[in-house]
């Protein structure tokens, strides 16, 4: 019988400008070399739900890092008051988003069991955030599960300092899983055909889905957006595109 | 969807937290994913003390149909109240 056994935890990582970040590490805990995972939470924070798929990353053989994007400005503070703290002040500058991943990418890459294969992977406001990164960091692997705002920019009058990304498309690092829900509005399939055109003109990897009779958020179990056959589908999709480029 | 759609107003008022009342002088308001009602999409509201920096706020989601029931009774309050006593002119309800 294989050795089962994972180990979750807080930890301290280095991120943007050298800042002590709190993140949450879920990994074997055999010395089998393991490839990584950077989980960029969605804007509801550094929740029980982003944690609950870190140690889901890890039983599938991952080294799963998140780290929490708000504890700058909200450390302490249970998840939804810091989202709200966050929102209140305009939400995360994209270029700390990129120094966090960075730090929890080396972080992994500093573990005894890492194969130094790191992919990053997020949801919603993290969906945007992963291509982001993607961009900007040298990885392996990039999973956008409907992330607004790649494509086209907030609308008028949202106090956010983000703009649109499809600039930075040529300098994609890995390839892309994106996972998308048909009756989506943000981002909505016009905008995901017009990245997939983007990245086929510039010859970049990528493996687009979208589900029919899902929306944006079909994979949070614990809301009504919740459509089980795209989640299954798509976690199950997840695992062979991380399997084939983190192994 | 997340809209992001958030609108930023001051406020004069008090409000009573988890542990007591508090000077109420900014509200984030939004509409976008609730975190505890059961709904896809919520009217949010945060009222703040913005000398607090422990996140603290007194918090609501509201079902829209239920945040425009709001709306409309506060604007009616308002509109039906003397203007000696309400300070405002020109209510629309």
């Amino acid at each position: 019988m294989p050795y089962d056994a994972i180990l979750s935890e807080t930890v301290t990582i280095s991120g943007h400008n050298g800042d002590n970040l709190e993140a949450y590490l879920s990994r074997p805990l055999d010395a089998t070399l393991r490839g990584g995972v950077v989980l960029i939470h969605h804007i509801p924070g550094y929740d029980r739900q982003t944690k609950e798929m870190a140690r889901r990353f890890a039983t599938e053989g991952y080294i799963a890092l998140v780290p929490n994007l708000y504890h700058r400005e909200a450390p302490g503070q249970s998840p939804d008051d810091a989202a709200a703290t966050a929102r209140n002040l305009g939400g995360v500058p994209d270029e700390r988003l990129v120094g966090d991943v960075k730090g929890a990418a080396d972080y992994i890459k500093n573990l005894s069991n890492s194969n130094q294969k790191v992919g990053v992977i997020g949801h919603c406001s993290g969906g945007r955030q992963t291509f982001l990164a993607a961009c900007s960091l040298p990885l392996q692997a990039a999973v956008d599960c409907y992330g607004a705002f790649v494509v086209k920019s907030p609308p008028e009058g949202a106090p956010f300092t983000f703009t649109s990304l499809i600039h930075l498309t040529p300098q994609l690092s890995c390839p892309l899983l994106g996972l998308f829900g048909k009756e989506d509005s943000f981002p909505s399939p016009e905008e995901i055909e017009e990245l997939d055109a983007e990245l086929t003109r510039l010859g970049k990897e990528h493996e687009f889905h979208s589900y029919e009779g899902a929306g944006h958020a079909f994979f949070a179990a614990d809301r009504p957006s919740y459509r089980p056959e795209a989640a299954v589908d798509g976690w199950g999709k997840i695992f062979t595109f991380f399997a084939k480029h983190l192994s | 969807m997340c809209t992001y759609r958030t609108e930023i107003i001051e406020t004069k008022g008090s409000g009573k937290g988890t542990l007591a009342w508090t000077t109420v002088d900014e509200a984030t308001v939004y509409f976008d994913h609730p975190v505890h009602a059961p709904f896809a999409h919520s009217i949010n509201i945060d009222f703040r003390n913005t000398a607090l920096t422990n996140g603290e706020r007194i918090a609501l989601e509201l079902e829209p149909k239920s945040a425009l029931k709001m709306a409309q009774t506060i604007l009616q309050l308002l509109k039906d109240t003397p203007i000696e006593i309400t300070e405002l002119d020109n209510v629309i309800a």
